[in-house]
């Protein structure tokens, strides 16, 4: 048993750290710290640095511009871009659209999506939820219909989308649509579809969260043709593509280097409060679960380096004890400042309270993730 | 990285398994319970599987092992919820190992490898809780004087290592068993232990002081930390096979999803307390300085300690009044997880220790 990073891992995370320290735009990164709003200009320009140095995509295969580092490499790019406080990669191309194109894509969707997302090119989104499919999302509705004329074969899209996060910054959307409402499992007849954010019969309507913030949308779709070669994958086999998507190894689920900079942050504003007991108490727990978060994800990473398999349920796990981390650090940071300061941390703070209740709901609730394990992990 | 344990580790741990599920299951515990409180057959098939000597040095005759070592064993005891004091004979034996003299290591410890002789450490005193330099037992002109509380083993040890202070601060000194009056009892999770009374008793000074027994301590939690990850194994698994068989509403219990939610809390506080226990044992082996190894060790066994709690007592309560009952092994893992959350430090004590360190 040996929890220590490798020699070689542990060069490897100095190079990024390094390499971080020297590109990662001071200005970003303190907005980053101080919870301020990123324009989608301002993730772009991060994005682009990245893929300009060839890492933006590591898990994507090498001829797509992946680099070719392990499991616990790119664990390891990651929980370093979380503690650098660099601005988030927005997921929904890199690693999910990315992804489903690589596994079910034709070569002609491949070359004509994947260098666009890598550089940054196009923005995506992702239309899963409806306004009555959230946890139950093989209930969704919208609806896609194959009609053959006019300039050749194309799908019609009717319905709504919600929840749609940067759907307002994005220029494609990958959408789950219902284009068989008569098939015997309603999972069968879902499929999966790119849909071009500019064509006509598309809109974007602002959905403002309690913290003000204008991160997630409603997007309508009224008579919107898309051709049907944006189709991915077959018909009818959407649940497959987004089950698998499920299942994708994504290596920060924990989010712990992110967890790791708030905590230090937390160490600094609540200094004043290290001798009240009560405080510290609440301080040092919080600080031991997430030590024994970053200790679990280590685990499962050596695992899956050693099996080959992909983590399957261990995510899910990730994700609960993750998520309530990070909600954990919100609140301790929230009670850290003055009730009545209006200095602008201490404004900012409040409204990211409010603002992380939203990670134990989205990406598949924490109770749809308990779910998942009682049902794949523990045969219930 | 690696969280495997190795060849040698994966082997011991399996033989000592196999031989607690052929001749120490549960009815042959409980036997063990009812009479005596340990089976000297059971110490001396221990001693055998090599466990006495794994943690001694080559020079008497051991294998120089660490936590890291006794980590799989350890788990199987918190299986089995084996009663033998093994924990704090180790812990006796590791304070001669390090400050005994060459004598007193030479009269006592192959016999302690080979299984004859057993040690326990006296150390908590009454009003003490946790506090490690709360010791009013007194040493002067080579005799102790005063009282030890819950030496667990004392009524089957051979000798005691005893922590009492003299003019000079707080010291370890070797004292024979039968030099001393004690009140046997038996702890809340059926083991052995004992009230120690010293009068005027004649005491062998050892080396060390407050740092080596804090040592000797932190090496003890790194050793029960693993053994409640056992304990909590047992309880996952049993809870979850009893969340599959019964029925009731004409259903297996553990198709309702408010039971499969706290199921699935269970399992993710075992995982994150293994996660813990296994830095503990890596830090009690291989730490820089002494506040690295304690602040792991600390850490370790706040989340083992809330765990122990958590899992416990939802096993006991998805078990409905089944789980109450003396007549199942999991009450007695209740016991035991009970007992592990508060021994050597609670949640709260380790607290104030990490923020201290």
């Amino acid at each position: 048993m040996d929890l220590n990073y490798s020699a070689e891992e542990l060069a490897f995370r100095d190079e990024m750290r390094s390499w971080l320290a020297a590109n990662l735009p001071a200005e970003l990164r303190q907005k980053v710290e101080s919870y301020a709003h990123l324009s989608k200009d301002e993730l772009l320009r991060w994005h682009r640095i990245l893929a300009a140095k060839g890492w933006v995509a590591p898990a994507w295969p090498r001829e797509w511009g992946g680099t070719g580092w392990s499991v616990v490499q790119r664990y390891i790019f990651e929980e370093e871009l979380g503690y650098a406080g660099s601005p988030p990669l927005i997921p929904f191309g890199l690693a999910m659209c990315g992804p489903v194109l690589l596994r079910f894509g034709t070569e002609a969707q491949k070359k004509r999506f994947l260098p666009r997302i890598y550089n940054g090119d196009d923005f995506w989104c992702q239309g899963y939820s409806e306004p009555g499919s959230g946890s139950d999302l093989a209930s969704l509705k919208t609806s896609a219909r194959r009609v053959n004329g006019g300039r050749g074969e194309h799908y019609v899209v009717n319905g709504q989308k919600i929840w749609t996060t940067l759907a307002h910054y994005a220029d494609w959307i990958f959408c789950l649509v219902r284009t068989d409402s008569g098939a015997a499992k309603r999972q069968e007849g879902i499929s999966f579809l790119l849909i071009d954010m500019r064509t006509p019969g598309i809109t974007v309507r602002p959905l403002i969260l309690m913290d003000g913030a204008h991160d997630v949308n409603e997007v309508f779709f009224d008579d919107v043709k898309v051709p049907a070669e944006n189709l991915v994958y077959e018909e009818g086999k959407g649940w497959t593509v987004a089950k698998y998507l499920l299942g994708y190894e994504r290596m920060n689920t924990g989010r712990i280097g992110e967890s790791k900079r708030q905590l230090a942050t937390l160490k600094r504003h609540g200094a004043h409060l290290m001798q009240e007991q009560r405080w510290r108490d609440r301080l040092s727990r919080i600080e031991v679960e997430l030590t024994a978060l970053e200790i679990t994800n280590l685990r499962f990473l050596d695992r899956m380096r050693r099996t080959g398999q992909p983590p399957g349920a261990d995510v899910s796990m990730l994700k609960i004890r993750g998520t309530e981390i990070q909600q954990g650090l919100a609140e301790l940071m929230l009670e850290a400042t003055d009730p009545v300061a209006s200095d602008p941390l201490s404004v900012a703070v409040r409204s990211r309270y409010l603002s992380m209740r939203k990670t134990t709901i989205y990406a598949g609730s924490n109770e749809i993730q308990r779910n998942i394990i009682a049902k794949s992990t523990l045969g219930l | 990285m690696n969280f495997d344990y190795n060849e040698e580790q994966q082997l011991l741990a399996d033989s000592v398994r196999r031989y607690l599920g052929k001749s120490y299951d549960f009815e042959a515990r409980k036997r063990i319970v009812a009479g005596e409180g340990w089976s000297a057959e059971a110490w001396s098939q221990l001693a055998q599987l090599g466990l006495m000597g794994l943690p001694m040095g080559a020079e008497h005759g051991g294998f120089g092992g660490g936590a890291v070592d006794l980590m799989g064993v350890m788990e199987a005891f918190g299986d089995a919820l084996v009663v033998e004091p093994y924990v704090a004979h180790v812990l006796a034996a590791r304070l001669i190992e390090r400050g005994g003299s060459s004598a007193q290591q030479g009269a006592l410890l192959p016999s302690v490898v080979e299984g004859r002789a057993k040690l326990a450490v006296a150390h908590a005193e009454k009003g003490a809780r946790f506090a490690l330099d709360a010791v009013q037992v007194r040493s002067a002109k080579g005799r102790l004087s005063g009282e030890k509380n819950a030496v667990i083993g004392a009524p089957a040890a051979d000798r005691l290592v005893v922590s009492a202070r003299s003019d000079a601060g707080i010291g370890l000194y070797l004292v024979e068993r039968s030099a001393v009056e004690i009140k046997p009892y038996r702890t809340v999770d059926e083991r052995l232990a004992a009230d120690v009374m010293f009068r005027d008793t004649p005491a062998e000074p050892l080396e060390g002081g407050l740092a080596a027994l804090e040592e000797a301590i932190d090496f003890g939690t790194a050793l029960i930390c693993a053994e409640a990850v056992g304990a909590m194994q047992f309880a996952c698994d049993t809870t979850l096979e009893y969340l599959k068989t019964r029925k009731q509403f004409g259903v297996p219990i553990g198709t309702f999803q408010a039971l499969q939610h706290r199921m699935v809390d269970m399992v993710i506080s075992l995982e994150q307390a293994r996660s813990m226990a296994c830095l503990a044992a890596s830090k009690a082996d291989a730490a820089i300085d002494a506040r690295e190894r304690s602040r792991a060790i600390s850490a370790a066994k706040i989340k083992v300690a809330d765990a122990a709690r958590h899992v416990s007592q939802e096993a006991v309560q998805l078990h409905g009044g089944m789980g109450m009952s003396e007549e199942l092994k999991v009450s007695h893992t209740f016991r035991r997880l009970t007992v592990l959350a508060r021994e050597y430090g609670d949640a709260d004590h380790h607290l104030a220790r990490l923020a201290a360190l």
